[in-house]
């Protein structure tokens, strides 16, 4: 393995450097997997049948946490690769931590009002329209869920090896990872959230 | 629990089947025991991460799937052999062609295809290895168990009967009631999943591991086909895998996706199968292209002609895929702009075409062309291709489709593209490819016996579909009586089938007299070949190159033996290779019971082996396993022995 030292620690290497490459290859196949998770959002909208409509269900209180949360997560996930890229092990687990907490503080506002919606007699099998926006939201939860697990694994990784060429890489990876789910719940704040409550 | 839900009843045909896929089993058991080769199949296979060995494992699945695909025509065409005919059952005959459309497509050509990119294309840009080659046998198990899924159908719980396509809401559990449609969204998602991260890795390796000096526009024909069909992979399979998702809910979970109440769209499904499906067709078809552009050059001993514009026509075809689904169900009820629209775009994908039709003709104007079976294929491809082209024009029109759709024709037709354009391409590739991957070729003889065979049967196969077509024989019909008249042709098309078929036998038996009697090629060059993968031993050893080649012209291995220009300088210093592991065999095999669960609705097996999967993944990020590295020593005397000198 050769390092290149004149680059940060995570592009150092060529495998580095082709995994991180794959990695925004990977996050284009991901757009597109929103986008057609959208598009069926948005041909399902208006089909709500007997059961309720996005305005009669959405509350602005709890989605305006989730957004805090996620999108403050996002700052802290930076902070992190920041620290990283300085060398600092221990701030940069403490920022990761913040991170993950605050992605699992997300999660348990999204699966409660998942709850709320299935107790007012919203659900999966009710209508078109909330097939497509528990699955869209579901999805998008989903891969939060799954980015909680993968930064636990990764700052096992950091605890136990310390920040080398290939803990590095991963770390940067799960905040490319992270920022992105970022963006995509921008989108579903805006387009589901907010639209629908006009 | 249930038991009746495993089991099918009532086709002598299918318990066959079942006592055959046990006794195939016992006996492959048996004969790893007996033969002591349990270790050998996992120490050199099951782990490997070599690409290589992977790619010949995909185009051995691919081969198994050919046959079973072909089974399942020649039942097809058994059964409309004649008016009444009796041998099977509208219920089975569904399930047929069902399964011979999904498997043809994405568990023979598409594999077969990846199998021989996965040999080829680190080789042609001059690489040691794909970019990720522990995620490439993730692909390569997700696929295999996808399809072990698929296979398992038709004797445990039922086969998915509504078409490949699987249009709702006949594909619903209201109208398709057994468990045939849950294998479908679950099989094809496993190796969907497989498709997409081999697409990743291919876009990598090609991009960002090419040979110092192989400029995007120095790149071998092939190379370039593949990095544009898994650009296509990239942006098709996550629409795939959202339509099955959906599918999957609708079916198992109870949501409206496409259900005819509740707000459900039974369009949405037609919709999202064919902005990925209509792309599909260039993933099969763009590769094939470059197979053919590497034979028609190699035996015609000249350059491509046109290389500049076979690369942009290929641009331009994988642009406008994404812009033609809706000709897939122009009867569907849209408006007269949207059909004028979709049938521009798909006449407009003509043009390109044509200029690789063209610029494959002027390649072999003046060339020194020798009649080798590859070359064969490639011939008999151009004309073959050019009907199918022709009659999708015709197809093309929307108030012409009118006529056409949902008949004969339209088998005709896509018959006639997607086997010239993909299955006699991978045949032809196969060939061609075969002695750089295992040190000898396929008999001449035999291979053109089984091309002549596998020629003619095809057009009496397939050219009468045609005319039952114009003659208003409808698709996926299992019987006729007497009076339409339709009983001759398919006659006749029964007789092309069971050609094809000999055909095709000829072939694996090629395979297998080859291997016994056929001298070894110690040049590792035995067409005169113009590409990289040629410039290195026969077979391939398992670090490619001994030195990384430096690249100066196209055709880089052509010009060192024309213009002397040196591929090699440096001298051989140690590799470094990577490790086999046993982890993507593993997670291949846990998605596959995480798949049956979800099948059936076995919530603990299901929940069981999705903790399984996280687990295996995680076991894989933890992995701290660099590899090893080949000794210089090591390497100069394997070079030797690969040339027939005595070291």
């Amino acid at each position: 393995m050769k390092i290149d030292a004149s680059k940060p620690l995570e592009y150092s290497t060529e495998e580095n450097n082709n995994k991180i490459f794959g990695f925004w290859i990977f996050l284009g196949a991901e757009i597109a997997l929103f986008a057609t998770l959208f598009t069926v959002y948005f041909v399902m909208v208006n089909r709500f049948a007997s059961g309720p409509s996005g305005p009669e269900i959405f509350e602005i209180g709890p989605v305006l946490i989730e957004t805090f949360l996620l999108l403050s997560s996002s700052f802290t996930i930076g902070l992190a690769v920041h620290a990283m890229r300085h060398g600092y092990k221990k701030a940069m687990m403490v920022f990761m931590a913040i991170t993950l907490l605050m992605g699992l503080g997300f999660l348990g506002i999204e699966i409660m009002e998942f709850f709320t919606y299935v107790h007012e007699g919203a659900t999966l099998q009710t209508s078109g329209f909330l097939s497509s926006l528990f699955v869209l939201l579901g999805t998008h939860g989903a891969h939060v869920t799954f980015g909680f697990l993968w930064g636990t694994g990764i700052m096992i990784q950091l605890w136990r090896q310390g920040i080398n060429p290939a803990t590095a890489n991963k770390s940067f990876i799960f905040s490319l990872y992270w920022h992105f789910l970022d963006v995509v719940w921008i989108f579903i704040f805006s387009f589901v959230y907010l639209k629908g409550m006009m | 629990m249930d038991l009746e839900r495993f089991k099918v009843h009532g086709e002598p045909l299918i318990y066959g089947a079942m006592i055959s896929i046990v006794l195939a089993t016992i006996g492959i058991i048996v004969g790893l025991t007996y033969f002591k080769k349990w270790g050998y199949l996992w120490r050199e296979w099951l782990t490997t991460v070599d690409h290589k060995k992977i790619g010949v494992m995909y185009i051995l699945a691919a081969l198994l799937m050919l046959f079973r695909g072909g089974i399942d025509a020649m039942m097809m065409r058994l059964q409309t052999a004649a008016p009444e005919m009796k041998f099977l059952d509208a219920q089975h005959y569904n399930e047929v062609f069902t399964t011979h459309g999904l498997i043809m497509i994405l568990f023979m050509a598409m594999p077969f295809i990846i199998g021989l990119m996965n040999v080829i294309i680190p080789l042609q840009i001059g690489a040691r290895d794909v970019a990720f080659p522990r995620l490439n046998a993730v692909s390569f198990w997700l696929f295999f168990f996808g399809a072990m899924l698929l296979n398992i159908s038709f004797v445990i719980g039922g086969s998915p009967d509504a078409g490949w396509s699987a249009y709702f809401p006949l594909a619903s559990l209201e109208f398709s009631p057994t468990v045939g449609n849950n294998y479908y969204s679950l099989a094809l998602q496993i190796s969907g999943i497989g498709t997409l991260i081999t697409g990743v890795n291919f876009i990598v390796t090609i991009l960002k591991m090419r040979a110092p000096g192989m400029k995007l526009m120095k790149m071998p024909m092939f190379t370039w086909s593949v990095l544009i069909t898994n650009v296509i992979i990239v942006f098709a399979f996550p629409v795939l895998t959202v339509a099955l998702a959906l599918m999957m809910f609708d079916r198992i979970f109870g949501s409206q996706f496409f259900t005819m109440a509740n707000g459900g769209m039974d369009m949405l499904w037609a919709n999202l199968f064919w902005v990925w499906g209509h792309p599909e067709v260039y993933i099969v078809v763009l590769p094939a292209f470059g197979i053919y552009s590497e034979i028609v050059a190699t035996f015609s001993k000249k350059n491509l002609y046109g290389y500049t514009s076979m690369v942009f026509s290929m641009i331009i075809i994988s642009l406008l895929s994404f812009l033609v689904w809706a000709h897939h169900f122009y009867t569907m009820g849209q408006g007269v702009m949207v059909n004028s629209f979709f049938s521009i775009t798909t006449m407009a994908i003509a043009v390109p075409t044509g200029v690789k039709i063209f610029n494959w003709l002027f390649t072999l104007r003046k060339g020194r062309i020798s009649f080798t079976t590859p070359m064969l294929y490639t011939l008999a491809f151009i004309p073959i291709f050019t009907i199918g082209g022709v009659t999708g024009v015709m197809l093309a029109m929307a108030s012409a489709d009118y006529q056409y759709h949902n008949t004969m024709f339209l088998v005709a037709h896509f018959h006639y593209v997607l086997i010239p354009g993909a299955v006699f391409a991978v045949i032809a590739g196969f060939h061609y490819w075969f002695p750089k991957v295992f040190g000898f070729r396929l008999n001449e003889r035999l291979g053109k016996h089984a091309f002549w065979w596998i020629i003619i049967s095809f057009n009496v196969t397939f050219f009468p579909l045609f005319f039952l077509g114009l003659m208003g024989m409808t698709r996926r019909m299992y019987t006729y009586s007497e009076e339409t008249g339709f009983g001759p042709l398919n006659m006749l098309s029964f007789a092309g089938a069971v050609g094809l078929a000999i055909g095709f036998v000829i072939l694996v038996y090629n395979i297998y007299w080859s291997t016994r009697y056929m001298p070894r090629d110690t040049t590792g060059d035995p067409w005169d070949g113009r590409t990289l993968e040629w410039a290195t031993n026969s077979p391939i050893p398992a670090y490619n190159f001994a030195v990384v080649p430096k690249v100066q012209t196209r055709d880089a291995f052509w010009s060192q033996k024309v213009d002397n220009i040196q591929l090699y300088e440096e001298k051989i210093t140690k590799i470094h290779m990577p490790s086999n592991t046993g982890k993507p065999f593993i997670l291949g095999a846990i998605f596959f019971v995480f798949g049956f669960s979800l099948v059936f609705s076995l919530w603990i097996p299901a929940i069981l082996s999705g903790i399984g999967i996280l687990i295996v993944m995680a076991a894989m990020s933890f992995d701290r396993d660099h590899g090893f590295y080949i000794p210089a020593e090591e390497v100069i005397a394997t070079e030797k022995k690969l040339r027939g000198e005595t070291v």
